[in-house]
């Protein structure tokens, strides 16, 4: 029994592990910007364009191909310092305390114009570049083979996890952000420099994504329309754990890929509905999300 | 508003010259008024405050109702076509408002884009049913009995839309000034305000709800005869980001505006398709942009501003 049940476990997890990177991004910009970012699935992709072709340059210069482990952490880096500070300075300040149908048109407007970009600059061709999967090989546990690349999306995940934690509860910029959480204007008046922290959650939520997109090219690749399929499924992880809530993504990412695999294994014609199915259930009985907490109706 | 009557006259009879003047805008503005018909039941739910990046799982979901209708019932005429969809529809909005009405904000608009992905994810796996990623093919309807070419089918098809459009738009005007229209909009002031005065929110998001689904449908039909082709695609979330787009773009604010919106939307396309086709996204995003920032009334808002504009300037002119 338990050997059938732990590759389809290592499987689901592996898929949680990248899963989770981009819906964390997401649930973080929410619950500091109080935006939900239609764009962030964009940043997953265009962080997996720039690995995936990092990746082909360095094996074409004949360079070291164990440097591919350091470019899928570089590019998704690039990404974020790039992207992130300039989004937020120009569009999703201008955005801040208005309607959230503004909101989310505006950040729709960004998507679509990202997505183009992409088209623009890497092609409509798909990139597939395995390279650090291939170099770490496989693991034999009990006559099944594993793929060593899996683990280390778990281990990556976990750090993620523990590191966001860490930054939160035990570092300075942490306690910033969840006092600009709690009472933006109290924290100005506190002298806060609100701006700052913004800007600061803004990039890191893009960075997870793009981190996601970067470590997820060795095992899909990376084609156009990636950035929309990912946006959606980000949303119900983020919706299902609740949105702001980090362990609750991290709960969520396992659930959705569990029934994704499950259906992968069991009903293959179901393994797209499943993530939503589970979404539209959850909210059903708990309209918040797993982890979220109720809020009261403004009058 | 004698001016902006004039102004819509006016537009109208050049939309009914069009099969004539300019034959290759007709399939195009069949199109746009398909649309734009999803559009006005998205800017619907919009003034009450709701967005909703699902709605193009009704407007999947009319087309895929007119497409069952002549494959497998063999009834084909486009009336019935029309209709039919249109209520079925209509049913299809009503059960899922009922679950989704209850939501607001983001939850609302997150819970609509689940369902309508469950919706597209159903439609393209269900291979026996809807023929899967392939879609399903649609033959041209018969009108009142008649068979017609497919080039005769589409001057008459042209003219049913555009008159539904005139009819729709006629009604609209007249729901928005009703009380059910302003409870809608009061949904967005205030809305628990609203239920001390004794209306039930709920019901009157039901009802609004299943009325925008139903638009939905209507102008999902018309494309399905008018494509003659219906693919799971339609349904895609993106598509919704879309029809959101088009109902901002032309102004929320009246009927005119998403039908502005879209029959504007479909000839800018058609035009950059031929001069930059990887980069219509990208138009459409920064327009979507230039318009939020700058018009925040949208296309419409200028129509009525300029109207507005010269109909005071007049009035100054009497008093003088």
């Amino acid at each position: 029994m338990l050997d059938m049940a732990l590759p389809l476990i290592m499987d689901a997890l592996a898929n949680a592990a990248l899963i989770f990177f981009v819906a964390v991004g997401l649930t973080l910009v929410f619950s500091v910007q109080r935006i939900l970012n239609v764009a962030h699935g964009s940043f997953y992709s265009i962080g997996a364009y720039i690995a995936a072709s990092m990746g082909l340059w360095l094996i074409s210069a004949g360079l070291n191909p164990w440097l591919s482990f350091p470019a899928l952490l570089l590019s998704a880096a690039l990404v974020a310092m790039v992207l992130g500070p300039l989004v937020e300075r120009t569009l999703i300040r201008w955005t801040y305390g208005r309607h959230e149908a503004i909101q989310i048109l505006v950040t729709f407007g960004l998507f679509l114009i990202l997505e183009d970009l992409q088209r623009l600059v890497f092609g409509v061709r798909s990139i597939y570049q395995d390279t650090p999967m291939a170099l770490l090989g496989v693991t034999e546990i009990g006559g099944i083979f594993y793929l060593n690349y899996q683990l280390l999306l778990i281990v990556l995940a976990l750090a993620v996890l523990f590191g966001m934690r860490f930054l939160i509860k035990h570092t300075r910029l942490g306690r910033l952000l969840v006092a600009v959480v709690a009472d933006r204007e109290v924290s100005l008046a506190m002298g806060i420099n609100t701006d700052r922290a913004f800007v600061i959650a803004f990039t890191l939520g893009v960075f997870l994504a793009a981190l996601g997109g970067a470590l997820a090219t060795p095992t899909t690749g990376v084609a156009p329309g990636l950035g929309a399929e990912t946006m959606v499924l980000a949303f119900a992880v983020a919706a299902i754990g609740g949105l702001g809530q980090i362990e609750g993504a991290a709960v969520a990412s396992i659930i959705v890929a569990g029934a994704k695999v499950l259906a992968v294994y069991y009903a293959p014609a179901f393994d797209t509905v499943a993530p939503f199915l589970v979404m539209l259930a959850v909210l059903l009985v708990r309209p918040n999300g797993l982890f979220g907490t109720a809020t009261t109706r403004k009058i | 508003m004698k001016i902006l009557y004039a102004l819509f006259v006016a537009a109208f009879a050049a939309l009914a010259i069009v099969p004539f003047a300019a034959p290759w805008l007709q399939f195009v503005l069949t199109i746009a008024i398909a649309k734009g018909f999803a559009a006005v039941g998205v800017a619907l739910l919009l003034r009450a405050g709701l967005i909703s990046i699902g709605h193009a799982m009704f407007y999947a979901a009319g087309a895929y109702t007119a497409a069952f209708i002549v494959l497998r019932s063999g009834i084909s005429d486009l009336f019935v076509l029309l209709i039919a969809s249109t209520l079925v529809t209509a049913v299809i909005g009503a059960l899922v408002g009922a679950y989704l009405v209850r939501y607001r904000a983001i939850f609302f608009a997150m819970l609509n884009l689940a369902v309508s992905m469950v919706f597209f994810a159903l439609l393209s796996k269900l291979y026996g049913i809807t023929g899967g990623t392939d879609g399903l093919r649609v033959p041209v309807p018969t009108v009142l009995g008649m068979t017609l070419t497919k080039a005769g089918f589409d001057i008459v098809l042209f003219y049913v839309a555009l008159a539904l459009m005139a009819i729709i738009a006629g009604l609209g005007v007249q729901f928005l000034k009703s009380p059910l229209g302003h409870a809608v909009g009061a949904i967005h002031t205030n809305e628990v305000r609203l239920e001390y005065l004794g209306v039930s929110a709920w019901t009157v998001l039901l009802i609004a709800y299943t009325i925008s689904a139903a638009l939905a449908g209507l102008g999902g039909a018309i494309a399905a005869v008018s494509i003659g082709h219906v693919l799971p695609e339609y349904a895609y979330w993106t598509e919704s980001g879309h029809l959101v787009l088009t109902a901002v773009l032309g102004g929320i604010g009246g009927v005119a505006g998403p039908f502005i919106g879209s029959i504007f939307l479909e000839i800018v396309h058609t035009v950059a398709v031929g001069v930059a086709h990887n980069a219509w996204n990208l138009i459409m995003g920064a327009t979507l942009l230039l318009v939020i920032f700058f018009l925040p009334q949208g296309l419409y808002g200028l129509v009525t501003k300029s109207a507005d504009k010269t109909s005071s300037a007049k009035l100054g002119e009497n008093k003088s």
